[in-house]
């Protein structure tokens, strides 16, 4: 049941008549207590990416409670290059809830039905898009990698990775709209935002009574903010992985990243030996990372590993094996001794910032 | 208090291969598990049974081969065990899947009503976290994802509180049963049944559903018809263009070679140059 089934190549799939009037890219923009995760704002660079190819408008779909600065995330969104927002303000939609969100998203598609939507891969997003794509009986392709439009059909074909990351699959949603994916926080690459870009906000008035709704929020406790690493926003990210040997060893890779102000990554095997915290493993089941420097000491780039760090700016790879697959996708590789190499690098990169402060 | 636990079968994962040549999933000989999330969900369900009585029922649309990973739950001290199995459900997307088992959770419930539906966050093979809410939705149930503790449960009112992991922090949510918990990874330890329980599991008669049994009529709303989603091809990643420039000098000593790769970093990528006295301010 688990396959993915192989399929005669069907030729022509018509779409449901139900759906021929639906037209226009969503995304919704994920804000909680006022603070827009940034996975939206890659998401609506992308869906500017699909709108454009369809030659259809962008949407962001923004919902929260009534105030300015629920509205003022509208005015965000056009930076990032939607072309209007679907605004939907209520006193239920302060905290987030499956059931009330639930319910105004869906009404908003029924009402002004999208044939493409997106969502983050975050813990809203799944809780969300889960319900809704059922709520409207329509596809959902999970933690996509891609999205393009397929020139004939003019689909959306949606990439995922499949097995622990190590193939590939397309999915199509063809007979249901909207056709809805959500990919996971830096996958995809932060557009640079434009002020000067304004678009039209249209108002939704919801008839939710909070009566109505069932699950109540008793309390928030946000987490507390300096013992957590942030890998998946960091600039620079240091990463050792079973080339270390033992965990002494692995204080190189502190030790470098100290001096660059750089958060430490790791690979799977170091946080199963429980040399650092799982919120340092990048990869497939760890964190996706886009840092502007990512340095791989002793790790060989397993498949799982690399979907992790592949939208790095400049990967550089210290490996003592020169056949190592890491070298296959890095942009700079030292062929050596991780032991011997990164203590020089740390030395290295010391005295170029010490110089650089010097000089002013 | 009566809970269903969903779970699933899965690959063990860690064991599959991809032939080299033709990208074809290699099968043979990878051991079946079940889906290490589920362990979590099942754990918290027996543990309320400790906890206030009642019954677990775990279940499970797969194929028949799926009857081992039940009967480890019943030996861990599950109740009673349900295989949702038909030629009609395979292919099924996650639309199709939660269709199935919300069907077949239906079917339970004339017999024993259902206080708390409990899955596992996602699979390790599929790996869409999309069947819990699914099933929540059709069954009308309120959903509660990312469930890290369950605090308390007070049967008079029937209200459950729980805390739940959300985007930058714990929300703790308070409400009515039934409904539908995805267990967070971390959150238990898995128990080792007790000798009772392993004979117990070996004897018991395994419940078998096909699709009518599990209550659907129409052939069409599960397996491969009742799936908006189509698989397409699958296929390698792709290789970079370009290998890593690999960084050489005549001696390969360290020092040499790390300087040789600060020069042409910097000399290939100014603004990175500047973005690293920045940060390690
Ligand atoms: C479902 C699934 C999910 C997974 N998720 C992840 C994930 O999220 N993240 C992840 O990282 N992995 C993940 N993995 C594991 C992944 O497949 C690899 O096993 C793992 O990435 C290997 O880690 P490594 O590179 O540190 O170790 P190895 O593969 O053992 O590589 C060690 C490397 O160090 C080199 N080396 C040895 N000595 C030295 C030395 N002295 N100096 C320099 N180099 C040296 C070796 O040449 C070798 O290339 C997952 C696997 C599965 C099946
Ligand atoms: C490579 C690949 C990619 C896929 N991509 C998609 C996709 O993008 N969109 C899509 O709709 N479908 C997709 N599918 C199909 C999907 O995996 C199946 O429908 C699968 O049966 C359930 O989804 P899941 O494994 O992702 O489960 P998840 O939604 O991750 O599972 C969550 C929980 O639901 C319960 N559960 C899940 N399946 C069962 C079951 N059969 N019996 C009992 N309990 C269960 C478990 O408690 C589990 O922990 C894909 C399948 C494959 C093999």
């Amino acid at each position: 049941m688990n396959e993915p089934v192989k399929k005669p190549a069907r030729k022509k799939v018509e779409l449901d008549p139900r759906f021929v009037n639906y037209k226009h890219v969503w995304v919704f923009i994920e804000a909680e207590r006022g603070v827009v995760h940034p996975v939206s704002w890659e998401l609506l660079g992308e869906g500017r990416k699909l709108a454009d190819a369809l030659g259809v408008e962008l949407a962001g779909v923004v919902m929260g409670p009534p105030g300015e600065r629920t509205r003022q995330i509208c005015g965000e969104a056009f930076h990032y290059g939607a072309d209007l927002c679907y605004l939907a303000q209520d006193e239920v939609l302060r905290d987030y809830r499956n059931e009330p969100y639930t319910r105004a998203l869906t009404e908003l598609v029924d009402t002004y039905q999208p044939e493409i939507m997106l969502l983050g891969a975050s813990t809203l997003g799944r809780d969300l898009a889960g319900s809704v794509a059922t709520t409207l009986a329509t596809g959902l392709v999970a933690d996509c990698t891609e999205l393009v439009i397929e020139a004939d059909s003019r689909n959306l074909a949606s990439t995922r990775p499949t097995f622990g990351g190590s193939l590939l699959c397309t999915i199509m949603t063809q007979r249901h709209r909207p056709q809805m994916a959500t990919v996971r926080p830096r996958v995809m690459a932060m557009p640079d935002a434009d002020t000067a870009r304004s678009g039209r906000i249209v108002e939704h008035k919801l008839a939710i009574i909070e009566s109505s709704i069932i699950t109540k929020v008793l309390e928030f406790i946000p987490d507390a903010q300096q013992d957590k690493p942030q890998l998946a926003f960091a600039d620079i990210i240091v990463s050792g992985g079973r080339g270390f040997k033992k965990q002494e060893n692995f204080q190189l890779v502190w030790d470098l990243a100290k001096v660059l102000g750089a958060e430490v990554g790791a690979s799977r095997p170091i946080v199963q030996a429980g040399w650092v915290e799982l919120d340092r493993q990048v990869g497939q089941s760890g964190k996706t990372v886009r840092p502007k420097l990512y340095i791989a000491a002793g790790i060989s780039g397993a498949i799982q590993h690399r979907v992790g760090m592949d939208g790095s700016d400049v990967i550089i790879a210290i490996n003592n094996d020169p056949n190592a697959p890491i070298f296959d996708f890095a942009h700079y590789g030292i062929v050596g001794n991780a032991m011997q190499i990164l203590p020089a690098l740390t030395e290295a990169f010391r005295a170029q910032i010490a110089l650089a402060r010097r000089a002013g | 208090m009566h809970s269903v636990v969903c779970i699933k079968q899965v690959p063990d994962s860690a064991q599959i291969r991809v032939h080299p040549v033709t990208n074809t999933i290699m099968r043979q000989g990878v051991p079946a598990i079940i889906n290490p999330y589920d362990l979590f969900a099942l754990e918290e369900a027996l543990r309320l049974k400790d906890r206030f009585g009642g019954t677990v029922t775990v279940i499970t649309m797969g194929p028949p081969m799926a009857e081992v990973a039940l009967r480890k739950c019943l030996s861990f001290g599950a109740d009673d065990a349900i295989l949702v199995s038909d030629r009609a459900f395979a292919g099924a997307d996650t639309l199709a899947t939660s269709y199935a088992l919300a069907a077949a959770i239906g079917k339970i419930r004339e017999n024993m009503p259902v206080d708390l539906i409990f899955t596992g966050k996602q699979t390790i093979d599929g790996d869409t976290a999309q069947v819990g809410p699914g099933i929540a939705r059709r069954l009308d149930y309120q959903l509660l994802t990312y469930v890290s503790a369950i605090r308390e449960i007070d049967h008079e009112k029937r209200e459950i509180l729980v805390e739940r992991r959300a985007e930058g922090g714990v929300q703790v949510l308070k409400t009515k049963l039934p409904c539908l918990i995805t267990m967070l990874e971390g959150t238990n330890e898995m128990r080792y049944g007790d000798m009772d329980d392993m004979f117990r599991a070996a004897r018991h008669p395994l419940k078998q559903w096909d699709r009518l049994a599990a209550g659907i009529e129409d052939p069409n709303v599960v397996g491969l018809k009742g799936s908006p989603t189509v698989v397409g091809k699958v296929f390698a990643p792709k290789p970079r263009s370009q290998r890593a420039e690999i960084i050489e000098t005549v001696d390969n000593d360290p020092k040499n070679l790390v300087v040789t790769l600060l020069a042409k970093v910097f000399t290939q990528h100014p603004k990175l140059e500047r973005e690293i006295e920045r940060l390690a301010k």
